[in-house]
């Protein structure tokens, strides 16, 4: 998919070199980015990288630092502005459904605040309700403790939607919604976006739902935004070591670039050598780590890997059953255990040929290679 | 594993049962008995209920008990709140300091306690009587008022109240309407616990209350002194229900939700 | 144009310290002036000389402490103390054995141990009279014991019913500790020692015992504690001779009319008190070092 380029209207969200430390330990690193109207963009990381604080930055649960940067929300700069003084809406990790108040009540709470007049209230509830797929009826009554995770879920995203935000942060909302129901909600988020044109920043550690649902991905790493870029761009692209780890899988290889009939070369210590793309960054003699994806990589008999690609010569170590595709993991000498990726067309029918011990060789093709940048 | 307790054991926990309670239940038994003398039941009469009723010094007693605990409920209650949420929600210079001291009342001797007030009311040259006996309840449960309604807010959902506030509500009305209804049962727990106390409480009471405002336990006191007859059985089988009921309803709010 | 609601919300938002100040403020402020000043202002008067109704003169005077070396006050703080650790170890024995059964009762732990935290709550006085309806010369046993034929036994204005009353006062303070801790022992542990050979007696001494020893250690300061400091109990069920510290705190405020040598056995008494204290918070201190 073809990075959509950021829109030229001023950005929604603009954090300018935000820090925020907590005690000794900086939360938030020197960071700087921009979010524009109507995009999806998530946040993703680990636990402790930053995220969370980052979304609460914004929300105004926390302020930066003294000298620790600038938030901007529509242009607007909000450092010291409460959060009830901000134009964003939230649903948080755990829903925050206000258990004494109905359904109706906690949807209306915010409409509330703003001292609208009742029969509008009673009309822009209903019209939440149904927007997040919750038939009024049945659940304008009802209290936060006799709905299941999945409708505590809807009501709180209501709650937010129905003061028509211009951004919406959401802190992890999915965490603790199974699998199947998971999957569904990421369909329904994203549709909503697009739907209402809000602008969505979305928090959480769970990579395949945030290339699933993302127009912009965040990866941050230790209070520091590792790379910013569309899920295209980080998952083909990852820029560090982290993020090519942290994002799908990833095979690392190390050693020295070499120049070589015009073009470039990975060199290994023991001899080996690995065709490279060409890339800025190299420079003979340099130390470089490389990442290989195991879907870019297939495996061959010894000796029988195609002309044009690159080569490793090793032993089948494992044969891993996944499902949708076997992951073949190869001991190469001097490199370590490489994994490949190669898809299961029916162990039952059409059997992959092979087993531990047999030799084997790994292939890929030159280009289809990331060469890392120092983390 | 130590599935089936041994015997003995089981004797012993009975045992200790027993002692604990049955004093408590022959007392109440025995105010239904209809003989002044109380070595043996005679048998079954209220008679001792109604001269209740009759004695002017009890009335009197329920009535300044009733007053005290009321009001020194109330005050306890508030600032025993806002201290807890202070405690509770505020980062602050000198907490470690504070929490110790909200401790010492706890272990204080009510003796002491009694006495030291009394000083203090002399030097001041105030008047012992409802007031003094008002501050000096206030004083000693204050601390376990902190303690109830801060274990509440301990496991309350703080983003309850993130929730408000993005929502558009100010830190004022998102303590009204989001706070206080969680809290409720907690603050009523601790209420309920601090009427008990002041309701139950003698040996403070009696340094610090003047020859005129006598509360119940006061009352019950002299009455102990001067000659034991089944009346006294039956003011503590009112006392007794009236706290055990107070108990339990605290109990119940406290664990809720 | 932000309303004085609004400035008032911002110019606390701005300061953390005033904000919780505020709240603490009123509650602080009336247990500075009605409790910790009393204790100052009684301490004062523990070193001035008596007055003549019995409240102070000027001046500066060890006196009262100095009193407290005479034999018949060496006395009741001796007795004091004795019927202290006596009470303690009473309510050990008595009480362990009662936690170790709740906390092995499954679906009875709720309801037993309400029945034990109830006479906790209810008022010690009424408590205390029970036990003058059961123990006196006319009382509820000396009437069954005439009826059975035996001759009454005197048992009020005794130290034995100071110290059945003390018991029956502080029981519950030992049982709840105690179970608390027994609650907490990992079953697992137990099954591990019967496993390798260990007998019912060998398992509660070199495992559950140990173990439990925090809720023991618990349960006895807080039994001990309050005993001395303890007044009622001695005062009704022991009459003018079995006088313990309270009582003698109580006395010169009364008939003996000495108020700053009340105020000196006052705060001897709680100097006692924070004593214990002070020991059970190294003792726990030291358990937290050692669980590291």
């Amino acid at each position: 998919m073809v990075a959509l380029p950021p829109s030229t209207a001023a950005p929604v969200v603009q954090l300018t070199r935000v820090s925020k430390t907590f005690g000794d330990v900086k939360a938030v690193n020197d960071i700087s980015l921009e979010i524009f109207r109507g995009e999806f963009f998530s946040m993703l990381g680990p636990s402790g990288c930053g995220k969370t604080t980052t979304l609460r930055l914004l929300a105004g649960f926390e302020q930066p630092d003294e000298d620790g940067g600038e938030v901007r929300l529509m242009g607007e700069m909000v450092n010291r502005k409460r959060p009830y003084e901000r134009k964003v809406a939230m649903v948080f990790q755990n829903y925050a459904l206000f258990p004494h108040l109905s359904v109706e009540r906690n949807v209306a709470f915010g409409l509330e605040q703003r001292k609208l007049a009742k029969p509008e209230i009673g009309d822009r509830v209903r019209n939440a309700l149904q927007m997040v797929r919750l038939k009024p009826e049945v659940f304008a009554r009802r209290m936060p403790g006799q709905l299941s995770g999945g409708q505590r879920q809807r009501v709180a995203l209501a709650r937010a939607l129905v003061l028509e935000p211009a951004i919406l942060l959401l802190d992890e909302p999915l965490g603790a919604i199974d699998l199947k129901l998971r999957k569904e909600m990421q369909l329904e988020l994203k549709a909503l976006n697009k739907q209402l044109g809000t602008t969505f920043v979305y928090v959480t550690h769970d990579q395949e739902e945030a290339l699933t649902m993302s127009d912009r991905i965040a990866v941050m790493d230790n209070a520091r935004v590792a790379q910013l870029g569309t899920p295209a761009e980080i998952y083909e692209n990852p820029r560090t070591a982290f993020v090519a780890k942290f994002i799908g899988e990833s095979n690392f290889l190390e050693g020295r670039a070499r120049q070589s009939n015009g073009g470039w070369e990975l060199a290994w210590e023991y001899g080996g050598r690995a065709r490279l793309p060409a890339h800025p960054g190299l420079q003979e003699g340099k130390q470089i780590r490389i990442a290989v994806r195991p879907e870019w990589m297939d495996v061959w008999p010894s000796g029988e890997v195609p002309a044009g690609e690159n080569a490793l010569s090793g032993t089948i170590e494992d044969v891993i059953y996944l499902g949708e595709t076997m992951h073949v993991l190869v001991r190469v000498p001097h490199a370590g255990t490489v994994t490949v990726a190669v898809r299961n067309e029916g162990q039952l029918i059409k059997p992959l040929p092979w087993k531990r011990g047999d030799q084997a060789a790994v292939g890929w093709l030159p280009e289809d290679c990331q060469i890392l940048e120092e983390s | 594993m130590a599935g089936r307790l041994p015997r003995w054991l089981i004797a012993v926990a009975v045992a200790v049962y027993a002692f604990l309670h049955l004093p408590l239940l022959v007392l109440v038994a025995f105010s239904f008995n209809d003989s002044k003398f109380s070595a043996s039941w005679v048998g079954f009469t209220l008679d001792w209920y109604y001269r209740l009723l009759e004695r002017p010094d009890i009335m009197r007693g329920l009535k300044a008990s009733l007053i005290v605990g009321g009001i020194s409920t109330v005050v306890s209650a508030v600032l025993g709140t806002l201290v807890a949420l202070a405690l509770a929600r505020h980062r602050f210079r000198g907490r470690t300091a504070l929490e110790g001291f909200l401790y010492v009342p706890i272990v204080t001797p009510e003796i002491v306690v009694g006495i030291s007030l009394l000083i203090l009311f002399a030097l001041a040259k105030m008047p012992l009587g409802l007031t003094t006996i008002i501050i000096a309840h206030v004083a000693f449960s204050l601390s376990f008022v902190v303690i109830v309604v801060l274990a509440r807010l301990e496991g309350m959902d703080q983003n309850l109240e993130e929730a408000a506030l993005i929502l558009g509500a100010d830190e004022i009305t998102t303590f009204w309407k989001v706070t206080v209804p969680q809290l409720w049962p907690g603050i009523l727990a601790g209420a309920l616990l601090a009427f008990t106390m002041s309701f139950d409480d003698f040996v403070i009471t009696s340094f610090v209350s003047g020859s005129g405002s006598s509360t119940l336990p006061i009352v019950v006191y002299g009455m102990v002194r001067r000659n034991i007859e089944p009346s006294i059985n039956a003011i503590s089988t009112i006392i007794l229900l009236v706290t055990t009921a107070l108990i339990y309803l605290a109990d119940r709010l406290a664990r809720e939700r | 144009m932000p309303s004085p609601r609004q400035r008032l919300l911002g110019w606390l938002h701005t300061r953390p310290q005033a904000r919780a100040w505020l709240l603490l403020g009123p509650g602080t402020i009336w247990l500075l002036v009605f409790f910790l000043v009393p204790l100052l202002i009684m301490l004062v008067y523990s070193m001035m000389p008596r007055g003549i109704y019995g409240g102070v003169d000027p001046g500066f005077t060890l006196e009262h402490y100095r009193r407290f070396f005479d034999p018949l006050y060496l006395d009741i703080l001796q007795r004091t103390f004795v019927w202290s650790v006596a009470c303690t170890v009473i309510c050990l024995v008595l009480g362990y054995p009662v936690a170790y059964v709740i906390a092995r009762a499954g679906p009875w732990k709720n309801f037993l141990l309400f029945l034990v935290v109830l006479p906790f709550w209810t008022s010690f006085l009424v408590r205390t009279f029970a036990m003058i309806f059961l123990l006196r010369d006319t009382g509820l046993i000396n009437g069954w014991l005439q009826q059975i034929g035996v001759d009454p036994i005197s048992m009020l204005y005794t130290p034995f019913a100071v110290m059945v009353g003390l018991v029956y006062g502080f029981l519950p303070f030992m049982i709840l500790p105690i179970y608390a801790s027994l609650e907490k022992l990992d079953l697992s542990l137990l099954e591990a020692a019967e496993v390798l050979g260990a007998k019912p007696a060998e398992r509660f001494r070199r495992v559950t015992l140990p173990l439990s020893m925090p809720g023991v250690v618990a349960g006895c300061l807080l039994v001990f504690i309050p005993a001395l400091g303890s007044f009622l109990t001695s005062d009704l069920l022991g009459g003018a001779k079995q006088m313990m510290i309270g009582n003698l705190v109580q006395n010169q405020f009364s008939a003996a009319r000495n108020w700053p040598f009340g105020s000196a056995a006052s705060f001897i008494v709680m100097a006692l008190v924070l004593a214990a204290v002070m020991l059970y918070l190294k003792v726990k201190d030291r358990e937290l070092e050692e669980l590291r």
